[in-house]
């Protein structure tokens, strides 16, 4: 189960940097949406006993991770007639450098961290690897769909984060958590929407010019 | 140098030796399998080498000792390289303390002489070609030493024989250095198709000047020169697949197979497998943009970094 659960992480790991190297909305899209595979299935993976309310959990948060939420970003993607390049604000090579270091500095600091590991000791550094490359695609991206997808990664590293934190995560917590994804990635489709209905643009730069 | 050659590392040189032709016969081979052609025989560029080591070499008249000098290098580094391995899974013709930078600076020169040779010529495309190599290399090496000092890391010791193979007869490479293993079998196997520019980076196939990579550096060599060109190139995929072979078979369950007798069969099976793989990955995938390389080798470099941090932790 536990190495399972490693393959796994691995390949949250991989997925992130292929969000960090794909110059294609489309490709971000389709590798996070993998993620949130991985991210359904890993609490089956790394707690050994598995009762019916985290298999339901698990097939949501697979459901709303990689089925609802790529779906909708695709429908905003098409629906704004954006271009289908990600126009990074710097090179992928930096990105994915800038990727590396991350991954080094989370695996430094998981070290060091006072926490009770729960499953694998890989899953902290993991979660933050994924929180910090979130971030650098927060950062580093100017299209409002990118930075829903690094928004998205974000919530990944901290769902991964909560994992190691419980032996069993409460129900309605996580429901609203996803809930809260959920709604956040809504708005802010609708936002992009909007952003290029009226400015045709959807570069966050120009977010700032956005009134009533 | 210590500890003297034993006959199954000698017997496994001799057929990386004689077998490393068979690999780009093998993965022309797999590619017209899978794209549904005949395809040239495997044994191709044996007739290839054969033919030309017959006939007479043209050298341009703006060639100095350079350029004749070149293709001795580049081979004799490459047999070298290749006599560093642990190529029977045990331990290595050749072996010192730091010989894996030995490795890395001897393909290094090999390659240096190609390129100074390219640049002799006096022609724009060669110097072109010389560029991109270069320019690629620089950035295939620091992934492959980070490959090698994950490897080293496992293993507690930074020689090659150490690293490839003291670790599986040891089977000092515990449950925990699998993952890494895998993330460093992966970067090796995408630097060197780099490496020995094959397909996401160079297109052997290809003859276009603007996009050739290797194959321009090589425009002006002929006959004997050539072959040995030709020769050093596929013992060099056959030096990365025996670097893959030992790393995989670290990394799998059964250790310790393929050292002793059966090493040669386990070297020629690496050999096979390597070109098959080549083979596949040139018939689902195109070149990559040249400005996209860098990325790519990044892309490889980081799944070494990866696998360091895996072990070190």
């Amino acid at each position: 189960m536990t190495s399972l659960a490693e393959l796994a992480l691995f390949l949250v790991v991989l997925s992130d940097f292929l969000v960090l190297a794909s110059s294609r909305l489309s490709a971000c899209i389709r590798v996070i949406a993998f993620q949130g595979i991985l991210l359904g299935a890993l609490p089956l993976l790394i707690h050994r006993d598995i009762s019916a309310h985290m298999v339901v959990l698990a097939i949501g948060t697979a459901a709303i991770k990689a089925g609802v939420l790529p779906t909708f970003l695709r429908w905003a993607i098409r629906e704004s007639a954006v271009r289908r390049e990600v126009e990074p604000l710097i090179g992928y090579m930096a990105s994915v450098i800038l990727g590396a270091m991350a991954l080094a500095i989370a695996f430094a600091v998981a070290n060091v961290l006072p926490l009770r590991m729960v499953g694998t000791d890989l899953l902290v550094p993991v979660a933050l690897v994924t929180v910090m490359i979130g971030l650098v695609v927060l950062i580093t991206r100017s299209k409002a769909v990118t930075q829903v997808v690094g928004y998205l990664m974000l919530e990944n590293g901290i769902f991964l984060f909560g994992l190691t934190q419980s032996e069993r995560v409460p129900f309605l917590v996580e429901i609203g958590v996803l809930l809260d994804v959920f709604v956040g990635v809504f708005i802010m489709g609708i936002v992009v929407f909007h952003i290029n209905r009226e400015f045709d643009s959807i570069s966050a730069a120009r977010l700032t010019e956005l009134h009533d | 140098m210590t500890g003297s050659a034993s006959a199954t590392s000698i017997a496994a040189m001799l057929l990386l030796l004689i077998a490393a032709p068979i690999i780009p016969g093998v993965a022309s081979r797999t590619k017209a399998i899978l794209t549904g052609r005949r395809g040239s025989p495997v044994w191709q560029l044996y007739a290839d080498l054969w033919k030309l080591a017959r006939r007479g070499i043209v050298r341009s008249t703006t060639t100095t000792w350079i350029f004749q000098l070149a293709p001795i290098v580049l081979l004799t580094t490459t047999i070298v390289a290749a006599a560093l391995l642990p190529l029977d899974g045990r331990a290595s013709t050749l072996r010192f303390a730091g010989d894996a930078v030995a490795f890395a600076g001897l393909l290094g020169l090999g390659r240096f002489a190609l390129a100074l040779a390219a640049l002799d010529t006096g022609s724009s495309f060669e110097g072109m070609g010389a560029s991109r190599e270069v320019t690629f290399a620089s950035l295939t090496e620091p992934g492959l030493f980070i490959a090698f000092a994950t490897l080293g890391v496992i293993a507690h010791d930074f020689s090659l024989s150490a690293m490839l193979a003291d670790t599986v007869g040891r089977g000092a490479a515990s449950a925990a250095a699998v993952p890494s293993l895998v993330m460093v079998a992966l970067s090796v196997f995408a630097l060197a198709l780099a490496e020995c520019s094959r397909v996401p980076v160079d297109d052997p196939s290809t003859h276009l000047e603007l996009t050739m990579i290797h194959e321009v550096m090589v425009l002006d060599h002929s006959g004997p020169d050539l072959a040995m060109i030709l020769y050093a190139g596929a013992l060099k995929l056959g030096v990365f697949a025996a670097i893959l072979l030992n790393v995989l078979v670290a990394a799998s369950a059964e250790r310790g197979w393929n050292s002793g007798a059966g090493a040669v069969v386990a070297l020629l099976g690496g050999l096979v497998g390597m070109g098959v793989a080549v083979g596949v990955v040139e018939s689902i995938m195109a070149r990559l943009r040249q400005p996209k390389v860098p990325l790519y080798l990044a892309g490889g470099s980081a799944l070494a970094l990866f696998g360091l941090i895996l072990v070190l932790r």
